[in-house]
């Protein structure tokens, strides 16, 4: 039986990928997975899946899960789990609590982790070095990081431009809601959108402002002008020009590929919030079933594989599904206990901080809302007004909530329409 | 109908049948089924669901649409009269009998035959704020008094007139066309012309651009409609300037939020195929309208000119 699997990745991520899968269908005589490199996997999955012939098992990013199970285009896993002779909350229970939280949405398994990823604090020591600062001592609180942002930060003493910056909240800039969580705010509330109403939102928006005001808004335009691609060797925090940046861990990768010999760590958020230490953020690509795969328990069979683990490992050979893949990929396991080998020879640089971050209680991911695409789109708009000076804080997420109400309305409406009660967490009306 | 036009009328069909059901299945069904759509709410997974007037009454209310159409018709408004001048004056130069035209033609029309994709990442570097080719030469001037090139695709007021500097780029199938118009004209007009006097500017007010005239407009209308539905150039380079992930929000701040580009995230981020078939409609209508109106604006034009 052929198994059909569109994934995203290229390269290396793709042989990593390649060799779970030989692992896999060596042990499983009746089952054969073919890998499909497909480039925007989630919008050809979702038009194949209205044409009734979806692939088997789908790569998709983790911000999928909810609106793709809210159109019902995935494929619940919880009977599959339970036919393995576990409860969804056994299942789930194995994962760290950030990564058992991104395969679910309303209360069903969706999906299983590919690739876990963790979003921590990267600073160049060389220039900390230079700013006189503590090369191994990142800065612990938001004073603090403010304080060395701009300690690390210099201009030309003839013409005023910036030469170097400590900190620039738009790189990379993929993720401005994260600022809100780092500052204690919440996106959504139970079903209501609370993005301009939770002052912490305002107060994160009025934080990445001040970064424009502090070094003028030409001398911004100008300066970041100078960036290259980010995976290249250009980016900025290649090239000394930044000199704190929030990235994955995938970074190390891009590091080692563009900026070999780099020196640099890699930490926690500084504490913004008092009592919330090893904040952090979490990210995973991950496999789903979409709805009508023709092979859809070989295609469990296969997540289950790649979602497990020989916990037993001794040696690089006996490594086996997740580990396999995350040791091939350079990456950490999703999964809460991990084998003596993959603990011991994981070759990240920085493993045992990248661990600590994705178990910790205060990691959070994207929100779960059918909704995201259109918020994060609200959300970068704000962002980009903010930082240019376009508008005030206040001014630009009110603007957001605005339209976001209405976008949410209109959202739920339909899911009435279509009587998805469920999805709505409540029960139809009599 | 004869025994001979039946039986040529079977070989016809027989010979376009091919093409009629291609037109039928992927064309004349699509369009008239997104019509439909475009009264439902329809997320493409769920069967479409009549909603009325909604999508169009929410459209009105949506500033993104407006701000979305009013970035496509300053885009429009802009290229589609520097793109007519620059094709037609460089026709022009090309028309005249100098050496090695054939050679100045090629080099001319090539761009207009490089991949979107791949003129799209040439551009994004040629308008690079700081290590760019179009600020390398604007400073040669403005660093005379203390002045900088702008940050062009990452800053919200340049992002869009960098986007009508590159249309010119692929001005070349214009060119041929006009070109091919210019050496439609009649010499012995020219020719009469001259020897009553008038100055080259006259024979071409009163020569070349009324001969010429349905090819400008031909052209004008082509590359009206072109514009109108502009997408792949500002999807590659909204991101590659201004790296905002799978978002296609039309960044910085949503200037280049151009009106096929709000159309495409409404339908495959959002999955809102009824509201993005409405917008559909409305652009038809939309460049329906504009063309209508530039074909009976030209043709008062040209008849006055003639």
């Amino acid at each position: 039986m052929h198994v059909t699997y569109w994934e995203k990745w290229n390269g290396f991520e793709a042989q990593a990928m390649q060799a779970v899968i030989d692992q896999f269908n060596a042990a499983h005589p009746d089952i054969v997975v073919d890998y499909y490199a497909t480039s925007v996997p989630d919008r050809k999955t979702i038009v194949a899946t209205a044409g009734g012939d979806p692939p088997d098992i789908a790569g998709l990013h983790e911000q999928n899960v909810a609106s793709f199970a809210d159109a019902e285009a995935l494929q619940p896993l919880d009977g599959f789990i339970r036919a393995a002779g576990m409860t969804t909350a056994q299942w789930l229970d194995r994962y760290d609590p950030i990564y058992a939280h991104i395969c679910s949405h309303g209360g069903h398994v969706f999906a299983g982790i590919s690739t876990p990823v963790i979003e921590a604090l990267y600073w160049n020591k060389t220039l900390f070095r230079q700013a006189g600062l503590d090369p191994d001592r990142p800065p612990r609180t938001l004073a603090e990081f403010n304080d060395y942002a701009q300690r690390l930060t210099k201009h030309d003493p003839r013409t005023g431009r910036l030469t170097q910056v400590g900190f620039l909240p738009q790189d990379p800039g993929w993720w401005p809601w994260i600022f809100c969580d780092w500052f204690g705010g919440r996106l959504t509330a139970g079903h209501r959108i609370t993005l301009a109403t939770d002052p912490h939102n305002v107060a994160a928006f009025a934080w990445i402002q001040s970064f424009t005001r502090n070094y003028g808004l030409d001398n911004v335009k100008l300066f970041s002008s100078e960036f290259g691609p980010w995976a290249s060797s250009a980016a900025p925090f290649f090239s000394g020009k930044i000199a704190m940046v929030f990235q994955g861990s995938f970074y190390d990768n891009y590091i080692r590929q563009y900026k070999p010999g780099l020196d640099y760590g890699v930490g926690p958020w500084p504490e913004n919030v008092p009592g919330v230490t090893d904040f952090a953020m979490a990210e995973a690509d991950v496999l789903c079933i979409p709805r009508g795969a023709k092979h859809a328990q070989a295609a469990w069979e296969f997540i289950k594989y790649v979602n497990s683990a020989n916990l037993a490992a001794q040696t690089r050979q006996e490594l086996g599904g997740a580990e396999l893949l995350d040791f091939l990929q350079v990456k950490h396991s999703p999964l809460r206990e991990w084998s003596p080998y993959f603990t011991n020879h994981n070759p990240h640089p920085h493993i045992a901080m990248v661990r600590r971050l994705a178990a910790s209680p205060n990691a959070v991911c994207v929100p779960e809302i059918g909704i995201w695409q259109e918020y994060y789109r609200e959300l970068i708009s704000v962002f980009d007004r903010v930082r240019l000076l376009d508008a005030t804080p206040t001014q630009a997420l009110d603007y957001a909530q605005q339209r976001l109400d209405v976008s949410w309305a209109r959202y739920r409406r339909s899911l009435e329409r279509h009587g998805q009660w469920a999805a709505l967490g409540e029960t139809p009306p009599p | 109908m004869t025994r001979q036009d039946r039986k040529q009328l079977r070989a016809g069909l027989g010979f376009t049948s091919l093409w009629i059901f291609g037109l039928a299945a992927f064309t004349a069904y699509p369009v008239i089924a997104s019509f439909y759509y475009s009264f439902c709410d329809y997320s493409i997974l769920k069967s479409p669901v009549w909603c009325g007037l909604e999508n169009y009454q929410q459209l009105i209310h949506d500033d993104l649409f407006w701000k979305s159409l009013w970035n496509t018709l300053f885009y429009a408004g802009l290229s589609v009269p520097l793109g007519t001048a620059t094709a037609l004056g460089l026709a022009m130069l090309l028309n005249q009998d100098v050496r090695g035209k054939s050679f100045y033609r090629l080099l001319f029309f090539m761009p207009s035959i490089v991949p979107v994709v791949a003129s799209a990442m040439l551009w994004l570097w040629i308008f690079n704020g700081q290590y760019g080719l179009m600020n390398g030469f604007l400073n040669l001037f403005l660093e005379r008094f203390g002045l900088h090139g702008p940050a062009w695709l990452a800053d919200p007021a340049w992002s869009k007139p960098a986007l009508i500097i590159m249309s010119l780029w692929g001005t070349g199938n214009a060119m041929v066309i006009y070109l091919a118009g210019l050496q439609n004209v009649p010499l012995e007009l020219y020719e009469a012309a001259e020897i009553d006097g008038a100055s080259a500017w006259q024979r071409f007010r009163h020569i070349t651009v009324p001969v010429i005239a349905p090819v400008v407009v031909f052209n004008g209308i082509m590359a009206l409609i072109g514009a109108m539905q502009l997408f792949a150039q500002a999807y590659i380079m909204s991101e590659g300037a201004n790296g905002n992930g799978n978002a296609s929000d039309g960044n910085p701040a949503r200037s280049t939020l151009f009106y096929t580009i709000y159309l495409f995230s409404t339908a495959f981020q959002d999955l809102r195929m009824g509201y993005a078939s409405a917008m559909a409609y409305i652009l038809f209508v939309i460049t329906a309208v504009l063309t209508w109106l530039a074909t009976r604006l030209s043709r008062g034009q040209y008849e006055d000119a003639l």
